[in-house]
C-alpha cells in the first residue's frame, strides 16, 4: 500500500512540474509586456527596463522557472506585480473560501449522486426513466447559467437568499450557511446530473455480474446484494467520476465566485490575469494542479482500499 | 470545462450504424425534431444576422436605454447603454458559431488524428500520445484559458483553439478505443491479407465504423464549447467590442436590479442552445444503439397480460399415475421469455416438464442457446430482470415456489443451491473468499461468525482445498480457476441443500480439474443424498454422472430417459446427433460405466 501510494506521488510530482513548467513559459514568454501593462502608460522606458532588471524578467525564461521552483521548494511564490504582497499570503486568505464551496459541493454531490444512481439503477422503470430525463436536461445547463438562474429566481424574484456576498464562518455561521446555498446549489446541480447517470450505469453494470447471482443463490438477501456487493463494485468507476468532476469544479468554481462575488482563489484569478500580475497567475496555477492532484490521489488511495485488485497488485 | 465533462472523458462506443435510415429514426424521434429544428433556427439567427438585424449592434439610442420588450423599436427592449438586444444577440450568436467551430474542428481533428494512429499502431506511440491525453485531462480548462489571458489577451478565437487541444483527449480517447476493438476483427484481417495498404484500411473501414459516435460526441463538445466561450465572455475575457453571448449576460447580469428582463434573453439562448445539443446527442446515440441493445424489462402490466395469453402445452397430469410419494423436485410446463420490444417476449422455453427425485443426478443437455441454463436459472429463481416466466410450476416437494416468491427466496441457499459455470467471475472481487462465504453462510444459518469459520473452513477441507486457513483469507484474483470452484461448491454446500443445480460446472476448466471436479460433485452427491441437476453440452460429463437425462432443442425437451437407455438406443433424431457429434474422434465410456455414478 505505501508503494502504491509513493508511485502515486511520484506521477503526480511529474505532472505538477510538466503542468507549471508549460505555463511558466507561456505566461513569461513576454515579461517585459507585463510590465509594460502594470506600469501604465505614463512610464517611462527606464523605468520599464529597470523593473524587468529588479524583477529578473530579462533573464532567460528557464532560468527563471528554476529560480521559481527553488523559491517554492522554501514556500514562496514571489510577490504580486500589482500589490507588492506575498502571493502565498492573498492566496492564504482565499483558500478557504474556494475550499468550502468545492468540498461541500463534491460532498453533496457524493451522497445525491450515489443515493439517486442507486435507486434508479435498482428500481428501474419509470423512476429511472424520468430521473435520466431530469439529469440529462440538467446536465446539459453549464453551471454559471444556472447560477444566474437561481440568482434571479431565489435572490432578485424572490429575495430568500443574498444574490452575492460572503460571510466568513468564524464571523456568523448561520449567514456562512445562506451566503452559500446558491453558489452550491448551482455547482452541485450540473454535477449530480452528471454523475448520477454514470454511477446508475455502473451500477447496473455491477449488478450484472455473475457474482451477484451466486450471491442470490446463496440466499443473501436483495439489500446485502445491493448495498454490500453491487455498490462497492461500482465504487471504483464512481471514484473516477468523481474525480473528474472535480476537475471540473475548479473551474465551475471560479465562475460561481465571480457570479455572487464571493472572495476566493477565482475571483482572484480573474483579476490577476487581467492586470498581468505573473506570479498570482502561476500562484492559482499551482494551487489548481495541487488541488486537482490531491484529490486524484485520494481517490486512488480509497479505490486501492476498496479494490483488492488495485492494492495488491 | 466543467460544462458536460463526464459525457467528454468517457465517451460511449456505439454499433457502428449510420446511414439515412438513422436520420429518419432521429427526426422520427419529437425529441430529435424539435432540438434539430431548434438548433437550424439558431443557426439561422445567426448566420442571417446581417441582412436580418433590425439594427446596428453596437447603435446606441441613449433614450431606449433599460427599454422593455415588445414595446418600442427594439423588439427585445434596450440593454444598459442603449443598444438593441435582438440585434445584439443576432450577431452575438454568428460570433459562437464560429467560436464553437474552431473548437470542433480544432479538437476533432487532433484528438482524431491522434487516437486512429494510437489505436491501429499501438505500441510506444499510443503510450505516449496516452500520457499526454491523460495529462491535459488532469487540468482544469477554464482556469488555463484565464491564466493564459495574459499572453494571448482579448483573442477569443485563439482561445477557443486552445480549448479545443485541451478537449482533444475525448475525441482521443473515443476514435483509439473504437480502432482497437475493431483492428482485430476478421474484416480488416481479411483487408489486410487482400493487401489493402494501411490507409485503404483505415479509409474505408475504421473512418465508416467511428462514424456514428463521433457525430454523437461532437454534439457533446459543441455543448460544451458553447459553455466554455459564454464563460470567457461573462468574465469579461473576450473583446469587448464584439458582441457575445456571455458578454451580453455579464452586461444584463451586472444590471440585474435595474432591469431584469434583459438577463432573460441571452440566459434562454445558451440554455436552448446547450441543451438541444445534448439532447440531440443522446437521441442519435440511442438511434445508434436502438439496433444492437435489448429492450430493457417489461412493465407488470404488459407481464401479466403476457401471462394471461398463455396456452397451456403440458399434457393433462393423471392423478392415478402419480406415486404416493412427491418428487424432490418437478417442473410443469415451464415457458421463459425475454422482451424484443416494449410489449411483446420472445419466448426461449416453450413448456419443459423435469421430475429430478431425491439422490438423482440428472442431466440436462443441449447444445448453447437450447435453453438449458434459463430452465436451471428459473429453479432458483435467478434469471435476469428482465426474462419473464410466461407459465408453468416449479414444485419442490409438491410446492409451487413460482406462485410463491417469497417461499422461493427461503428456499433458495438453504434447500436449493447453485454452482456456476465460470468460477473466477462468480466471486466477488472485493472480498476475501472467507468473508463472501461467510456472509452467504449467515444469510441462511443462524450461526456467530466464529463458528461461521469454523464451519466453511471444514468445508473447504472437505472439498479438497489443502490449505482452508490460507484459501480463506485470500481474495478470489489469488485463487486458480479449479480451487475458485471448489469454494463455490463449499459455498453451495453451506446451507446443508437437498438439490443443487450445476450449471456446467466444469466447463471453464482445464481438462485435468474437470476429472477431479466431477469425482468430487459425485462424492459429494453420494455422501448427502443430493438431488442434482447438471446443465452441461458434454456426454462425457453425462455418462460419468448421470442417472437421467433430459435432451433439450430449441427450448423444448424432446428426449428424456435413464443415462443407460439413452446411450445405447437414442430415440429422438438430434439426440443422436449430438451423440455422434460428441463421440467424432473422443473414446467414450461404455454404457456399462455410466451406471458406476449412481
Amino acid at each position: 500500500m505505501l508503494m502504491f501510494i509513493g508511485r502515486k506521488l511520484a506521477a503526480g510530482l511529474v505532472l505538477f512540474i510538466a503542468v507549471t513548467f508549460v505555463t511558466f513559459l507561456l505566461v513569461f514568454s513576454n515579461g517585459e509586456e507585463s510590465v509594460r501593462n502594470n506600469l501604465g502608460e505614463l512610464a517611462t522606458e527606464d523605468q520599464i527596463a529597470q523593473r524587468v532588471n529588479e524583477l529578473n524578467l530579462d533573464q532567460p525564461v528557464l532560468v527563471q522557472y528554476v529560480k521559481w521552483l527553488g523559491s517554492l521548494l522554501t514556500g514562496s511564490l514571489g510577490r504580486s506585480f500589482n500589490s507588492g504582497e506575498t502571493v502565498t499570503s492573498i492566496l492564504a486568505t482565499r483558500i478557504p473560501v474556494t475550499l468550502s464551496i468545492i468540498f461541500l459541493a463534491l460532498l453533496v454531490t457524493s451522497v445525491l449522486s450515489i443515493a439517486v444512481g442507486v435507486v434508479s439503477a435498482v428500481k428501474g422503470g419509470w423512476v429511472d426513466r424520468s430521473l435520466q430525463f431530469l439529469a440529462g436536461g440538467a446536465a446539459a445547463l453549464p453551471s454559471f447559467l444556472v447560477a444566474i438562474a437561481l440568482t434571479f429566481l431565489f435572490a432578485i424574484a424572490l429575495p430568500i437568499f443574498p444574490a452575492t456576498g460572503y460571510v466568513p464562518f468564524g464571523e456568523d455561521p448561520g449567514r456562512w450557511a445562506t451566503s452559500l446555498v446558491l453558489p452550491i446549489a448551482a455547482l452541485v446541480i450540473h454535477m449530480v446530473a452528471n454523475s448520477a447517470q454514470q454511477f446508475r450505469g455502473a451500477m447496473v453494470d455491477a449488478l450484472k455480474q455473475d457474482y451477484i447471482r451466486t450471491l442470490r443463490s446463496r440466499g443473501v438477501p436483495e439489500r446485502a446484494v445491493v448495498l454490500r456487493h453491487a455498490l462497492r463494485n461500482a465504487a471504483a468507476p464512481g471514484l473516477t467520476i468523481l474525480s473528474v468532476q472535480t476537475i471540473g469544479l475548479v473551474g465551475g468554481a471560479v465562475l460561481i465566485e465571480q457570479i455572487f462575488a464571493l472572495p476566493g482563489v477565482g475571483q482572484f484569478t480573474i483579476r490577476a490575469a487581467i492586470a498581468g500580475d505573473l506570479p498570482s497567475v502561476m500562484g492559482v496555477v499551482v494551487f489548481g494542479t495541487l488541488l486537482v492532484l490531491v484529490v486524484n490521489i485520494l481517490a486512488d488511495v480509497v479505490n486501492a482500499w476498496i479494490n483488492p485488485r488495485v492494492r495488491l497488485s | 470545462m466543467s460544462e458536460v465533462t463526464s459525457n467528454l472523458v468517457s465517451p460511449q462506443l456505439d454499433a457502428p450504424v449510420v446511414g439515412r435510415r438513422l436520420w429518419r429514426r432521429v427526426l422520427g424521434n419529437p425529441v430529435g425534431f424539435v432540438t434539430v429544428l431548434l438548433l437550424v433556427l439558431i443557426v439561422a439567427f445567426g448566420v442571417l444576422a446581417p441582412w436580418l438585424a433590425p439594427n446596428d449592434p453596437n447603435l446606441a439610442r441613449l433614450e431606449l436605454t433599460n427599454a422593455g420588450p415588445f414595446s418600442t423599436d427594439f423588439w427585445l427592449g434596450g440593454d444598459n447603454t442603449g443598444r438593441d438586444i435582438l440585434s445584439r444577440l443576432m450577431f452575438a450568436t454568428r460570433g459562437t458559431l464560429v467560436a464553437i467551430l474552431v473548437v470542433l474542428v480544432v479538437s476533432s481533428l487532433l484528438g482524431g488524428t491522434a487516437g486512429l494512429i494510437a489505436g491501429y499502431f499501438g505500441g510506444r506511440l499510443d503510450d505516449a500520445a496516452d500520457w499526454i491525453s491523460n495529462v491535459l485531462l488532469a487540468l482544469p480548462g477554464i482556469v488555463l484559458l484565464i491564466v493564459l489571458y495574459t499572453v494571448i489577451g482579448p483573442n477569443i478565437l485563439l482561445a477557443m483553439a486552445v480549448y479545443g487541444v485541451l478537449i482533444s483527449p475525448s475525441y482521443f480517447r473515443l476514435v483509439r478505443s473504437l480502432v482497437q476493438s475493431i483492428r482485430h476483427e476478421l474484416y480488416i484481417d481479411a483487408a489486410k491479407v487482400a493487401g489493402l495498404s494501411d490507409r485503404r484500411i483505415v479509409a474505408r473501414h475504421v473512418l465508416r465504423a467511428v462514424r456514428g459516435p463521433i457525430i454523437v460526441h461532437s454534439a457533446f463538445v459543441l455543448a460544451s464549447a458553447i459553455a466554455v466561450q459564454a464563460a470567457l465572455e461573462f468574465l469579461g475575457l473576450g473583446d469587448p467590442t464584439d458582441p457575445s453571448w456571455g458578454r451580453m449576460l455579464q452586461d444584463a447580469f451586472n444590471n440585474i436590479f435595474v432591469n431584469r428582463v434583459a438577463v432573460v434573453w441571452p440566459v434562454l439562448l445558451i440554455g436552448a442552445t446547450t441543451l438541444s445539443l445534448v439532447m440531440l446527442g443522446n437521441v442519435i446515440r440511442d438511434a445508434l444503439q436502438a439496433s444492437a441493445s435489448r429492450p430493457t424489462a417489461l412493465s407488470p402490466a404488459v407481464v401479466r397480460r403476457l401471462r394471461a395469453e398463455q396456452v397451456s402445452e403440458a399434457e393433462p397430469r393423471s392423478e392415478a399415475g402419480q406415486s404416493d410419494r412427491l418428487p424432490l423436485l418437478r417442473v410443469c410446463d415451464l415457458a421463459i421469455g425475454y422482451p424484443d420490444s416494449t410489449t411483446t417476449v420472445k419466448p426461449v422455453v416453450h413448456g419443459v416438464d423435469l421430475v429430478v427425485e431425491r439422490g438423482e443426478i440428472h442431466g440436462l443437455v443441449g447444445e448453447s442457446g437450447s435453453g438449458k441454463s434459463q430452465v436451471a436459472l428459473s429453479i432458483l429463481g435467478i434469471l435476469p430482470p428482465e426474462a419473464v416466466i410466461l407459465r408453468g410450476a416449479i414444485e419442490f416437494h409438491g410446492e409451487d415456489l413460482l406462485a410463491d416468491p417469497r417461499r422461493m427466496r427461503e428456499v433458495r441457499g438453504r434447500r436449493i443451491a447453485y454452482v456456476p459455470q465460470e468460477p473466477l467471475s462468480n466471486l466477488d472481487p472485493t472480498f476475501t473468499v472467507g468473508q463472501q462465504l461467510t456472509y452467504g453462510l449467515r444469510a441462511v444459518k443462524d450461526v456467530s461468525r466464529r463458528e461461521a469459520r469454523q464451519q466453511l473452513l471444514e468445508l473447504l477441507d472437505r472439498v479438497g482445498i489443502r490449505n482452508p486457513a490460507r484459501v480463506f483469507d485470500l481474495y478470489p484474483h489469488q485463487v486458480s480457476g479449479g480451487m475458485a470452484q471448489r469454494v463455490l461448491i463449499a459455498g453451495a454446500l453451506a446451507g446443508d441443500p437437498e438439490l443443487i443445480i450445476a450449471d456446467e460446472p466444469t466447463t471453464a476448466l482445464d481438462v485435468t480439474v474437470q476429472a477431479d471436479v466431477l469425482e468430487l460433485l459425485r462424492n459429494l452427491q453420494q455422501e448427502r443424498e443430493l438431488g442434482m441437476v447438471i446443465v452441461t453440452h458434454n456426454f462425457g460429463v453425462v455418462a460419468d454422472l448421470c442417472d437421467r437425462v433430459s435432451v433439450m432443442q430449441s427450448g423444448r425437451i424432446v428426449e428424456s430417459r435413464s443415462a443407460r437407455d439413452l446411450f445405447a438406443s437414442p430415440e429422438h433424431e438430434y439426440t443422436r446427433m449430438l451423440l455422434n457429434s460428441s463421440l467424432d474422434g473422443a473414446e467414450l465410456r461404455t454404457p456399462l460405466a455410466v451406471g458406476s455414478g449412481a
